[in-house]
């Protein structure tokens, strides 16, 4: 087995023993990198030279200080930062070096890393396929054994969604758990900061280190990250809301009845529940996401940094435009203020169903992989894409993707939320589910 | 019913974007804006007379820290990425 192909705890146990170094692990997923990213092109930006550090990906919308950091748009496309991301720094600090920046949907406006202003970025379990997005680039570097690991960001679904689609591991902690310091701003009341891995365990130490409370972000929250206690299966009682398996489409849905099995065999208690129609949610976040996003972009006009606002694509200008028209005078009410009363409704339900049942499972995507060429149609194709990540992530809950099997080649990703700070609970179920079904030991062929 | 916007409307979000529009986008922009205001439209469904906004789920209230001077970003730094810079200073459009 070639080095680039370890995950992460295999990684840092084979240091401890060693029988590698880190700089080999970073020359292996190198070369690696040479030898296969002209087909999957997961990469804007190579780091030069060998590292003697354990080498990750990350989103090319995190700041890093002498790097290059598009945010895969021609706004950006010169922008080198003078500082760097929190999450970014937390990861050299505890030794890893970059190895490179992913690419993404130009400014994270996409849920297929179509809209990135450079290339497509092709999905490695078949190179007709999409990634997903908008961390696509990061997940398709992942399961092609390019890096050891990568790190995502997620609005609605951007770590999912690619997780899934592309059959890796990726944790979208709470809102508030991990900071958003110098990453290129979307939805600023829901972007967060995420781990993409080989394996769940991988996922939990990436997650200890990137998280925690960070001054420079006034949104991070002052609740210690404990340690995982063992649990008791038996005392878990899992949700699984109609709604959710009545969006997926059949092939999905009949490996989500499958994964519902497995935790049924593990002991734990499944419960039939019923959530808030997610396609109010759909609404709520369109409206809130351009709002934010009109916003936050209203911040590129070339003269500090990058390109002037002729350089925006039409996906930016389009939700620039929606943004500026749900907060300008006389419609804030309509619709800002209305997708703000809603969240309340979606958070109160979500609370309710917390009462019931300790986590809930479901699809992360209504669909397997799309064809490359799919989000060009659709103005909302990424709305309808994510329609089971959207209501978690306005009630700002963490929630994990995980491989559950494959159909016609392309992988299904099982998703697993809980109720907010509750990652610990999120990971131990994930890991005994991928205990059962190991399916992250199946590799593409490229 | 279906939401119409005006082309005049379509020009005026632009301008308050500040965004330049062909003729071509603004006509695009004017079918598929009213398409997805459409398409959010059942929020009215919805009453929400008696329910509070939520406008960020952390948890967090009034969080303060110490005003005290620590280092930041230098003259240098900051001006790094400017395409225009004059005696330590970003260079703009004149805007009155």
């Amino acid at each position: 087995m070639n080095l680039n192909e370890l995950s992460l705890t295999e990684v840092l146990e084979g240091i401890k023993k060693r029988k590698f170094s880190p700089k080999e692990v970073f020359a292996a997923c190198q070369k690696r990198v040479k030898d296969i990213d002209d087909k999957i092109k997961a990469f804007i930006t190579i780091a030069p030279e060998i590292k003697n550090a354990i080498p990750f990906a990350i989103k090319d919308n995190f700041c890093t200080k002498d790097v290059l950091t598009t945010a895969s748009s021609n706004v950006l496309r010169n922008y080198i930062p003078v500082y760097n991301a929190t999450v970014y720094q937390r990861l050299l600090n505890a030794g890893f070096g970059l190895l490179g920046k992913t690419n993404m949907d130009s400014f994270a406006h996409g849920s297929s890393t179509e809209t990135s202003d450079f290339f497509v970025t092709h999905n490695p379990w078949n190179l007709d396929h999409l990634p997903g997005g908008s961390s696509g680039g990061s997940a398709a570097a992942v399961m092609a054994d390019e890096t050891i690991f990568a790190i995502g960001s997620e609005t609605a679904g951007s770590i999912r969604q690619p997780s899934a689609w592309c059959g890796v591991v990726g944790l979208k902690p709470t809102y508030g758990r991990v900071s958003r310091y110098g990453v290129i701003a979307m939805g600023s009341s829901l972007d967060c900061p995420g781990p993409i891995t080989k394996t769940v365990a991988d996922a939990e130490i990436v997650y200890r280190i990137i998280a925690g409370k960070d001054p420079l972000d006034a949104t991070t929250v002052d609740i210690p990250l404990t340690p995982a206690e063992i649990i008791n299966f038996k005392n878990i009682k899992i949700g699984v809301a109609k709604e959710y398996l009545a969006a997926a489409e059949e092939p999905v849905r009949k490996k989500i009845l499958e994964a519902i099995e497995v935790f049924r065999e593990l002991g734990c208690k499944i419960i039939d529940i019923s959530l808030f129609d997610p396609k109010y949610a759909i609404s709520v976040y369109t409206i809130l996401q351009r709002s934010e996003v009109s916003s936050n972009l209203a911040r590129y006009d070339g003269i500090r940094y990058g390109f002037d606002r002729s350089n925006f694509n039409k996906e930016n200008k389009r939700r620039i435009m929606l943004g500026t028209y749900t907060l300008s005078a006389g419609y804030y009410d309509a619709y800002y203020l209305k997708a703000q009363k809603i969240r309340t409704v979606i958070c109160q339900d979500f609370d309710k169903a917390f009462e019931k049942v300790d986590a809930i499972i479901g699809p992360v995507s209504p669909s397997l992989a799309k064809k490359i060429g799919a989000s060009m149609e659709d103005p909302m194709f990424g709305e309808k894409e994510d329609i089971l990540v959207e209501p978690s992530t306005i009630a700002g809950l963490p929630a994990i993707s995980l491989p559950a099997g494959f159909i016609t080649g392309l992988p299904v990703g099982l998703q697993i939320i809980a109720n907010k700070w509750q990652e610990n609970l999120i990971l131990k179920l994930a890991e005994a589910f991928e205990a059962e079904t190991k399916y992250y030991k199946i590799k593409p062929k490229i | 019913m279906t939401k119409q916007l005006s082309e005049e409307q379509v020009k005026h979000i632009a301008k308050l974007a500040n965004l330049q529009l062909s003729k071509e986008e603004i006509k695009e922009f004017q079918k598929q804006l009213a398409e997805t205001l459409d398409s959010i439209a059942h929020l009215n469904q919805i009453d929400t007379e008696k329910i509070p906004p939520t406008s960020q789920v952390s948890g967090n209230r009034n969080v303060f820290r110490e005003d005290i001077i620590r280092p930041s970003q230098s003259q240098e730094e900051t001006l790094a990425n400017a395409k225009r810079k004059h005696k330590g200073y970003f260079v703009t459009e004149a805007i009155f």
